[in-house]
């Protein structure tokens, strides 16, 4: 803003519509699919509402494509807050968060994976070229939700793109590395659960004693490195000891 | 000592709870809190407590427990339900919506409820359980807050917060009444448009059905399925409590206090905030109907039910005992026939 190579500023309310959700919600919403540009917008407005919270504002939530906005109805309306919103200047930053990259241990395979061989009968894959697939991909963590500390992380490779289980699991380890159509993410605790698990790792995501509570933030990537069962035991031995510092790559553009 | 009670048995459900964990959903942490935020708000008026106090969530069937470290206060909002305290061999039976003080050593019961599926049983002080993630609400399905993250058993001790002075007891004289037919407002959205034309009729028009399938999350309903324009799927966006899911079999999921944060099921449409409180009153085999209201008649209705808290509030009166006054009579009364109007 100001010198003469500032981006175009475009204005907000050109880009989403308000999608009513009641009178304490509504959605900010960018678009119908699944992609890193909408979902960067999402998450770009959290940001900008988060640094200059209008009056009534209760939380955000970010997902994939849109933004719920909670609101105090008795402070203030939607109407109010979505003239605010859609005024609001998109600068073209997408770089949201901290933007780490996490690097995430994973046992691939055997008990630790007990769908990996059905996923490479099922691709044509080698169980060895699902697990490079899987861990030579950098993933973008789109959103957290379905339980506290999961994570959405995309996109996986379209090779290994299969729909939901058709018999979900009544119970899913926690630490599962799972992945169902163009996603993969780890179950942060035991839970019933549709995706194929095709990995573990002893890494927790979810501490509710601390703030923010999960591991993960909006704007980090995620890459998984597959780690054999010493290393795993190891790992899950300092983990439980508290004395395990997961890994970053340090920030991203 | 800390006052404190011991449970002798826990009842169905019962749970710490105060208005919600706000601030994190978009980590993934519900909100919970109490379904009946409204029996919250008004069992914390009538023990002197601030507005969102923890207290204890009661559903269908309520506690028995003992009294230790010193005496305490309590009142039972929400519904009604036969109290009895116990000491030396003497039992004295109270009502709902009035404090009652409890001497040290006593033994509370409180019965099955009535016109209600929950109640909550606030006490002077607040329940003393660490808050976590800045709330003490209980989230069953994380397993964290409240007390040790689930609902009381048998020998569960909770102490409760210190209290510098207690006024009267008081007791709200026209508590609002059970409600036998239920309409909720709702507004249409956010997924409106993925629904046909005949499928908003239905669901506006017809008559639903809580199934045996209802919880804390939220509410299977029995009635006419809804039919989509496309799919039920969508890429999963923000739910608020009270929005309407409709998954691929089209018969609606209304959810409640811990529902999760994001969800990929198309929503026809949201219960007001107003109208919250008696969704999360509804047993299964309740009837519940819909009406439709725009968002700025619905948060219009947030002010008056607001206002309509603020009244019932400052409309609380010290009990009387043994005065001509026969407060629990007047209660079996008003909930026999109605005569007060519901809120």
């Amino acid at each position: 803003m100001g010198d003469g190579t500032a981006m175009r500023v475009r204005r907000l309310g050109a880009r989403a519509r308000f999608l009513p959700a009641g009178d304490t919600a509504f959605a900010v919403e960018f678009g119908e699919r699944i992609d890193p540009a909408i979902n960067a917008l999402v998450h770009r407005t959290a940001t900008l509402l988060a640094a200059a919270p209008p009056e009534g504002l209760v939380e955000t939530v970010p997902s994939f494509r849109s933004l719920l906005v909670h609101y105090d109805p008795l402070t203030t309306n939607a109407e109010t807050l979505q003239q605010l919103i859609g005024d609001l200047e998109l600068d073209g930053a997408t770089s949201t968060g901290a933007g780490r990259i996490w690097r995430i241990p994973a046992l691939y395979g055997g008990a630790s994976g007990a769908d990996l061989a059905e996923v490479a009968a099922a691709t044509g894959l080698s169980e060895a070229e699902v697990i490079a697939l899987h861990a030579g991909t950098l993933y973008r963590v789109y959103a957290q939700g379905f339980l506290p500390g999961f994570a959405y992380l995309g996109d996986l490779p379209a090779s290994l793109d299969l729909p939901r289980r058709t018999n979900p699991r009544v119970r899913v380890p926690a630490g599962s590395v799972a992945i169902a159509q163009r996603m993969t993410g780890i179950y942060p605790v035991e839970s019933p659960g549709g995706w194929h698990l095709i990995g573990h790792t002893p890494l927790r995501f979810f501490d509710p004693g601390k703030a923010p509570p999960t591991l993960f933030a909006p704007g980090d990537a995620v890459r998984f490195v597959p780690v054999d069962a010493d290393a795993h035991a190891a790992i899950a031995e300092a983990v439980a000891q508290g004395r395990y510092v997961p890994d970053t790559e340090g920030l991203s553009t | 000592m800390t006052r404190h009670f011991r449970i002798l048995q826990p009842g169905l459900q019962s749970t710490v709870q105060d208005l919600g964990r706000i601030g994190f959903q978009a980590y993934g942490v519900p909100v919970c809190g109490a379904l009946d935020s409204m029996a919250l708000r008004l069992a914390n008026a009538l023990v002197g407590n601030a507005t969102g106090a923890a207290a204890l969530e009661i559903r269908l069937l309520g506690p028995a427990f003992e009294v230790s470290g010193g005496p305490l206060r309590m009142a039972l909002a929400g519904a009604s339900a036969d109290t009895e305290v116990t000491i030396g061999g003497e039992t004295q039976r109270y009502g709902a919506w009035r404090a009652i003080d409890v001497p040290e050593g006593a033994r509370v019961r409180i019965g099955a409820l009535a016109g209600s599926g929950c109640a909550v049983l606030a006490f002077a002080g607040g329940i003393d359980v660490p808050p976590v993630l800045g709330s003490r609400s209980t989230d069953l399905k994380g397993g964290f807050g409240g007390h040790e993250g689930r609902s009381l058993a048998a020998g569960d001790r909770l102490n409760l917060s210190n209290v510098r002075d207690l006024g009267p007891c008081l007791a709200l004289p026209s508590p609002p009444v059970a409600e036998t037919e239920v309409t909720l407002r709702a507004v249409p959205g956010p997924q409106a448009d993925a629904f046909t034309e005949a499928a908003l009729e239905a669901f506006f028009h017809t008559p639903y059905r809580v199934s045996r399938e209802a919880d804390r999350m939220g509410m299977r309903l029995d009635g006419t399925p809804l039919t989509f324009r496309g799919g039920a799927d969508i890429a999963s966006d923000g739910i608020v409590t009270g929005a309407v899911q409709v998954p691929g079999s089209g018969l609606p999921i209304l959810l409640l206090a811990d529902h999760q944060t994001i969800g990929g099921y198309a929503k026809i449409a949201t219960i007001i905030s107003a109208d919250l409180p008696r969704a999360g009153r509804l047993l299964p085999g309740a009837t519940l109907r819909f009406r439709a209201v725009s968002v700025a008649e619905a948060e219009a209705a947030r002010r008056a039910a607001e206002a309509e808290m603020q009244r019932l509030i400052a409309s609380m009166v010290p009990v009387r005992e043994g005065a001509g006054l026969n407060l629990e009579a007047l209660y079996g009364a008003n909930l026999i026939s109605g005569a007060v109007s519901g809120i």
